[in-house]
């Protein structure tokens, strides 16, 4: 007996100090957006690379899982695409918001026979998701894509099961074109869906939608792109049909950029001009002003300088698009008065 | 008629059959040796494994064991050793309660009793979500199975001056203790599988996890997160660890059932 | 070798003490859980009190919140799979206790056993990448047909929806089902068997007999079953679509009380919205609470049963429970 248990004292030493490994070591935990996960990911993996003493662990579950955790302060930092609600912030005082990055949401769908890039429109994308067109080869949609075949196959709608900003953009985006989306179902990061199926995160959204004929769903350009699923051209409102990229959601941030409020809390949806994108995005990490502890306040503002300068390299890559110089400028600004 | 029994007992094997032949052929092609080393990777980029997940997984098992085991035997001791009164009689109907409660339940309450007070995610959360889990079970293990001592053993010792506690820890407990091992490694591999309620308690973590108060990876959490993920590599990887899990879960299920066989040739001989 | 002894002082009082405190533990986790739950429910029940039961609405953008939706998809996913299961289980257990050879008996048993050990997260894997493709499939051939026009048939083939649900659920509690009716077949005493025997039944009239007999048990077999059901989240959540709507449909996505709290419990923001989700708990823990009760309670009566009751006697203090 003795010996069995001298065996299991060391084992579980083993297993608990092994992974001790590095004493130095400061972990520090952020939830939030599914919007951002790709880059979020790759730059915690290349800062830690660069500072291999500091990991941060970032776990997608979706927008409103940042703002909750981050009120709850659960967590060192949030994520989210939509931006708090003043009653969220009267909650959670001291949250400063932050820019990352600019993203573009696409309709992405999975139509058996059809291959080319479909033309949509936003009173159509807001009617197909309220329920009221309900087959592929619905006049109106045939009417946008001249000389496409449609099947008669029902369109299966999916759209986020979690609290999630990528809902919020969409929903604001369709509010603003569709007076019955605005007023039957309202921006907000969780909505009361009248038609469609749940995913859980971009992630299970694009999953659904690669294994769902007939499917159609919203999601960040990223997972269109990494997923080779066809996403479609979406009006904007000057009247022409974009496809997400990155010259098109720059040009949506380029308005805002000049007017951009000191908390950096902006709507770049439907934005004016030629070029640009329609359903783009901002999206912001969520820092506490004080955050209580000093260590981990401090690799947070080193890592929001390192984001602001090196960091903003990486976006092109995964089709995100980088920050406009102005933004940045004002966000280095702001990050200097974190702590004080 | 036995057609129709017969029948019903392949219709039950058929998914089994289906669900393993999946999980080993899925799972075994991506089964590397990245895979036991490696951590996980950003979103989207290939390689990179499931090391640290394995290893949050037998780390709160253990956290879970060291905490429900002392408190499941001692309570299935006392239920045992006082068998008439009314707080036996609770004990053992709040032991059944907690068997039937939805283990998503737990999660809940570990969070707010845990995670809220400790202002962060952390493995001991988890651990003590899992507690609650394997408590109940190793109680009414324990019961049964000390319930089964012959009483000539127990009034044996009683009689040469021992004291009721020299008496259970000397002699009863001895002897029932492969069966009570059988009920904590059943508990074990009844937890072993959990995903709910570490969604909000021990959370998940792409790096090592030292020392008890940090998020935790685990295998379930993180099957779970490359399962509805739209990249391919992560669904191979979401297959091996099931494959992984599965063998843990197993190893636990045989062990228990080994270890219930010799008991009861013990106690037949 | 004479060992002096050293006399440890092992005091009956704190014997019972040590392990009272353990017993008491187990207690105090039941309590703790309950109170915690309702404790942490306070704002919904104010603000919706009952009414909280029946709301239809979920909607976190106006603040209203209802448990119906999610009540009907848990009752029906766990009926579909009482319906599809519980028959399945019951042969088993005939065909382990009764009917079959001999040699098959243990290997059998030990193989549905095998199902419980598969964990609900590797159940979830095998639904959304085997069963819905396959599900899918077939509503795709029923919508195709006359049958769709039945309620039950209506709407898109997603795949996804209450009936890969069911048939996941009914998967998973075959084991559960069967390896509790295997132990009441057992229990019921050979002597009825022989005099069925006696009085020259065959051999399934025989087997009607012993399963009435053990009628209770079975039913407190497919409870415990039910109760697994209710609470089963993981499988479920990514095979069930998610959606709170109330559908006759099978084929419609819909959601149940576990699925959406593990869904929306890190990201429900605001006071309102969390402690909804709990009151989703605490629902879903007085169900399961009340049918596992009632299963122990039936189970329970099968063993009471066999005691001889005595004929005549003086009146007496009904038997302690």
């Amino acid at each position: 007996m003795t010996r069995v248990a001298k065996i299991l004292v060391v084992a579980a030493a083993a297993l608990f100090g092994a992974v001790s490994a590095g004493a130095q070591t400061i972990q520090l935990n952020g939830a939030g957006s599914t919007f951002g996960t790709p880059i979020y990911t790759k730059w915690f993996s290349e800062y830690n690379k660069i500072h291999p003493n500091v990991q941060i662990n970032y776990q997608s579950i979706g927008s409103g899982g940042g703002i909750q955790q981050v009120t709850a302060h659960t967590v060192d930092f949030g994520a989210s695409d939509g931006p708090m609600t003043p009653e969220q912030m009267a909650k959670a005082p001291g949250i400063m918001h932050f820019p990352t990055v600019l993203g573009g949401v696409v309709p992405m769908y999975n139509i058996p026979g059809v291959n080319v890039d479909l033309r949509f429109t936003g009173p159509v994308l807001a009617n197909i998701y309220l329920g009221r067109i309900t087959k592929w080869n619905d006049p109106a949609i045939a009417k946008l894509n001249p000389g496409v075949k449609f099947p008669a196959l029902p369109i299966a709608v999916v759209h986020r099961a979690d609290g999630s900003g990528t809902t919020y953009i969409w929903a604001d985006y369709l509010s603003r074109v569709s007076p019955e989306w605005k007023t039957k179902v309202g921006v907000s990061t969780s909505l009361k869906w009248p038609v469609g199926v749940g995913g859980k995160g971009s992630e299970g959204v694009s999953g659904q939608v690669r294994q769902q004929p007939g499917a159609i769903g919203y999601v960040e350009l990223i997972y269109a792109l990494q997923n080779h699923i066809a996403y479609g051209f979406v009006q904007n409102a000057d009247g022409k049909f974009l496809k997400a990229t990155l010259g098109g959601v720059t040009a949506a941030a380029a308005a805002a950029a000049r007017k951009m409020p000191a908390d950096f809390r902006v709507s770049i949806v439907n934005a004016p001009g030629p070029d640009a994108y329609p359903i783009a995005s901002f999206t912001w990490l969520l820092v506490y002003r004080h955050p209580s502890d000093a260590v981990r306040g401090k690799i947070m503002k080193d890592f929001l300088h390192w984001m602001l300068g090196d960091g903003q390299k990486y976006c092109a890559d995964l089709g995100y698009a980088p920050l406009p110089r102005e933004v940045i400028r004002m966000e280095e600004a702001a990050v200097d008065k974190l702590q004080q | 008629m036995s057609t129709l029994c017969a029948a019903a007992v392949v219709l039950a094997l058929l998914p089994l059959g289906f669900i393993l032949f999946y999980i080993v052929s899925r799972g075994i092609s991506a089964l590397n040796p990245a895979f036991f080393t490696k951590l996980p990777k950003p979103s989207g980029e290939t390689g990179g494994g499931m090391a640290n997940a394995i290893v949050g997984t037998l780390k709160l098992i253990g956290l879970a064991s060291a905490a429900s085991v002392p408190a499941g035997i001692g309570a299935g001791i006392y239920i045992s050793e006082f068998p008439g009164s009314r707080t036996s009689t609770l004990v053992r109907f709040c032991a059944d309660v907690l068997n039937g409660v939805p283990s998503i339940v737990v999660g809940i309450v570990a969070y707010g009793l845990v995670v809220l007070p400790m202002k962060r995610f952390s493995a001991i959360a988890g651990a003590v979500a899992l507690a609650i889990m394997m408590v109940p079970i190793i109680t009414r293990s324990t019961e049964e199975l000390l319930r089964l001592v012959p009483v000539s053993l127990r009034e044996g010792a009683l009689a040469l001056g021992a004291s009721r506690a020299r008496a259970v820890w000397s002699v009863v407990l001895p002897s029932a203790l492969p069966g009570i091992i059988t009920g904590v490694l059943i508990a074990v591999a009844r937890i072993a599988g959990e995903t709910a309620p570490l969604l909000f308690t021990s959370f998940n973590n792409q790096f090592w996890a030292p020392g008890l108060d940090q998020p935790t990876a685990s295998l379930t959490v993180q099957i779970y997160n490359y399962a509805i993920s739209p990249y391919d590599d992560w669904h191979r990887q979401a297959w091996a660890g099931a494959l992984v899990l599965v063998a843990i879960v197993l190893a636990f299920s045989m062990l228990a059932r080994v270890a219930t066989r010799r008991l009861e040739r013990m106690n037949v001989g | 070798m004479a060992r002096t002894r050293r006399r440890i002082p092992w005091s009956d009082a704190g014997f019972r003490a040590a392990t009272g405190l353990a017993a008491f533990l187990v207690v105090g986790i039941a309590v703790v859980i309950g109170l915690e739950l309702f404790r942490n429910s306070r704002v919904p029940i104010h603000e919706f009190g009952w009414k909280f039961w029946t709301n239809k609405d979920w909607d976190p953008v106006n603040g209203e919140f209802g448990a119906y939706t999610f009540i009907w998809g848990t009752l029906y996913s766990s009926l579909i799979a009482l319906l599809l299961g519980a028959p399945v289980a019951l042969g088993i257990a005939i065909f382990i206790v009764e009917v079959g050879p001999l040699r098959l008996r243990r290997g059998l048993g030990f193989l549905t056993d095998l199902l419980a050990a598969v964990p609900s997260i590797v159940y979830g894997l095998w639904g959304i990448f085997v069963l819905v493709p396959l599900v899918r499939k077939v509503e795709t051939a029923i919508a195709g047909s006359r049958l769709s026009n039945l309620p039950i048939f209506s709407g898109p083939p997603y795949g996804i929806g209450m009936l890969a649900a069911g048939i996941i659920l009914a998967i998973m509690i075959v084991p559960y089902i069967s390896s509790v009716a295997r132990e009441v077949l057992r229990a019921v005493p050979q002597s009825q068997r022989e005099a069925a025997y006696a009085l020259g039944a065959t051999k399934w009239e025989t087997i009607r007999i012993v399963v009435r007999y053990g009628r209770s048990g079975i039913l407190g077999a497919v409870f415990l079953g039910l109760g697994r059901a209710l609470g089963e989240t993981m499988a479920v959540t990514m095979v069930i679509g998610n959606s709170p709507q109330i559908s006759a449909s099978l084929f419609a996505p819909q959601y149940t009380m576990a699925a959406v709290i593990a869904n929306e419990f890190t990201e429900a923001t605001g006071d309102l919205y969390l402690q909804s989700l709990i009151e989703i708990g605490l629902v879903l823990f007085a169900i399961t609470l009340a049918i596992n009760v009632l299963s122990r309670f039936l189970i329970w009566s099968v063993s009471r049963e066999r005691r001889p009751r005595p004929r005549a006697t003086p009146a007496r203090l009904p038997e302690p429970a």
